[in-house]
């Protein structure tokens, strides 16, 4: 019996190999969902969110 | 008790430089509906703990650096004295994790005290009001008679190296919002001054090496923005470290100063494309990319000579060749895991392509804060690197390390070693970038001029004391 992998396909060594994701492509979906991710958080009340930081003084 | 020498300055190889980094960080407490609450009590929750093991909210730590509260109540973080610029970025990040672990407590001492609110911290430069506060470059030099000529040579270098190192921000004005490549550089209003807080120079000539006076003097930037990529630090320092070495060595450079240097800086700040010029004192003008390719190419044109080649100073020309580039080309997608500009305004893009909103949306603006948090959770700069959506060249094993231990080729050492036990012995100290001293007119003040000695008699002789 052929050896058969998780889809349950026999392995066939001339099969066309599935197209590396080109790196850009990982990072562009890698940064979208982190914007997803703190997108509803960011949302909340941004405008007095950043009017509020003032900072005086320093150097 | 014992005398011990004073021991002569180390013989180092010119091209061996002190480098340190003073980090302003914006202090923020969000907490709707709560009762107004000043800056200062802000402060005093966070460094509670501080001023409860150091008694001072002004404090040196085991791993040779200062932390202290800065006028206008935030932290301010300066790393101990570094001969490496990878030793720099550790202690640099070290810096970010350590004021961020007092956030925990000081949000509890907040809440006891009736606010309920959470506190951000940022490594950024500006304020929604137009505040400015900085992060300040030490180099170290070798004294010589000219320092006015030398810097003038480097002003150049310094109002265009922002298409590079920039920080990048949203610049919002009456006509509309646009992209700039540094926040820092709408504050600057002299090339060169004694001044910090009331006319801001590019270059701050006080002259305090913290080193023997006679053969150093300090190099003191204060124009620079603060860097969240480990890159963009490396690039900063290196960049500039290599300028100065050609300087040093009285290379004969293009006389490339600037006619009007407040004016250039803000030209090239608001120009993205790259392509707007500045007035050389010649009358030419012209392009930040060509003045920063000119540099780059001096630079380049004395590796193996005043420049020995490393795989550092290879990895900057690499990186700093790339960034003029991106602009020279306007494709950043070769930059932007590594210039915080091109970091940031991709994913300023992004999520002003995924709002369908204008540029001057508040929604950016808490963006670009949320970037610059030092925070692991809150901080999307940390969340990046984590995602491998930003270069890291130190490990994080390294800046835990950095954390407490201090470098160990330079004073920083001394000084570190002299807290820790100190601190173990309970015996009340003082000390500064220069001295070390227990309390009591019976112990002597030892005084380190020489900031690349890592060993001295002296200081064992001390520290021998807390075992008599």
């Amino acid at each position: 019996m052929p050896q058969v992998n998780a889809s349950g396909q026999p392995y066939e060594d001339d099969a066309p190999e599935p197209a590396p994701a080109p790196a850009q492509q990982a990072s562009t979906d890698a940064l979208d969902d982190l914007l997803d991710e703190i997108d509803g958080s960011l949302q909340v009340n941004a405008e007095q969110f950043v009017r509020s930081f003032v900072q005086k003084g320093g150097e | 008790m014992q005398i011990a020498e004073v021991p002569p300055p180390l013989e180092v190889e010119p091209s061996r430089r002190i480098f340190g980094l003073e980090t302003e960080f914006g202090l923020h407490v969000v907490a709707p509906g709560s009762r107004p609450i000043t800056p200062e009590e802000v402060a005093g929750h966070l460094f509670h703990s501080v001023v409860q093991w150091g008694r001072s909210s002004n404090v040196f730590l085991t791993n040779g650096s200062r932390l202290y509260i800065d006028v206008g109540a935030h932290p301010e973080y300066a790393t101990a004295e570094c001969d490496t610029i990878e030793d720099l970025i550790a202690l640099d990040k070290a810096g970010e994790r350590i004021v961020q672990d007092l956030v925990a407590e000081g949000e509890q001492r907040l809440r006891e005290a009736g606010v309920d609110g959470q506190i951000h911290l940022y490594k950024n430069n500006t304020d929604s009001a137009g505040n400015s506060y900085g992060c300040h470059e030490n180099y170290l030099l070798r004294r010589r008679a000219d320092f006015a000529g030398f810097g003038r040579q480097l002003l150049p270098f310094l109002v265009t190296r922002q298409i590079v190192t920039g920080a990048g921000c949203i610049t919002r004005t009456p006509e509309g919002a646009h992209y700039s490549f540094s926040p820092r550089a709408d504050h600057m209003w002299e090339g060169m001054s004694s001044a910090t807080t009331r006319s801001r120079p590019m270059i701050n000539t006080r002259d305090e090496p913290h080193a023997n006076a006679e053969l150093y003097r300090r190099m003191h930037v204060i124009v620079g923005d603060s860097t969240m990529a480990q890159p963009t630090t490396l690039l900063k320092v290196g960049s500039t470290d290599l300028v100065l070495r050609l300087l040093e060595a009285r290379v004969l450079m293009p006389d490339l100063t600037l006619a009007k240097e407040m004016q250039a800086i803000r030209d090239v700040a608001h120009d993205l494309t790259g392509q707007a010029t500045v007035e050389l004192a010649d009358g030419s003008r012209m392009t930040a990319v060509q003045v920063q390719q000119a540099f780059l190419d001096a630079v380049k044109s004395h590796v193996g000579d005043v420049i020995e080649r490393t795989d550092e100073v290879d990895s900057i020309l690499d990186l700093w060749q790339r960034g003029i580039d991106a602009v020279r080309t306007q494709d950043f997608s070769s930059i932007d895991t590594e210039l915080d500009w091109a970091i940031k305004h991709k994913l300023l893009m992004r999520y002003q392509d995924k709002l369908q909103c204008e540029l001057d949306d508040p929604r950016l603006a808490r963006l670009e804060l949320a970037y610059h948090d030092v925070s692991p959770e809150r901080g999307l700069a940390n969340r990046m690197e984590a995602q491998g959506l930003i270069r890291t060249l130190v490990s994080e094993e390294a800046i835990t390390r950095a954390k407490t231990t201090a470098p160990e080729t330079t004073r920083a050492h001394l000084r570190g070693r002299f807290v820790r036990e100190a601190l173990a012995s309970g015996r009340d100290f003082t000390v500064d970038w220069v001295h070390l001293k227990f309390t009591g007119q019976e112990s002597r003040t030892v005084l380190l001029k020489d900031p690349f000695r890592y060993e001295d008699e002296r200081v064992d002789m001390l520290l021998g004391t807390l075992s008599q």
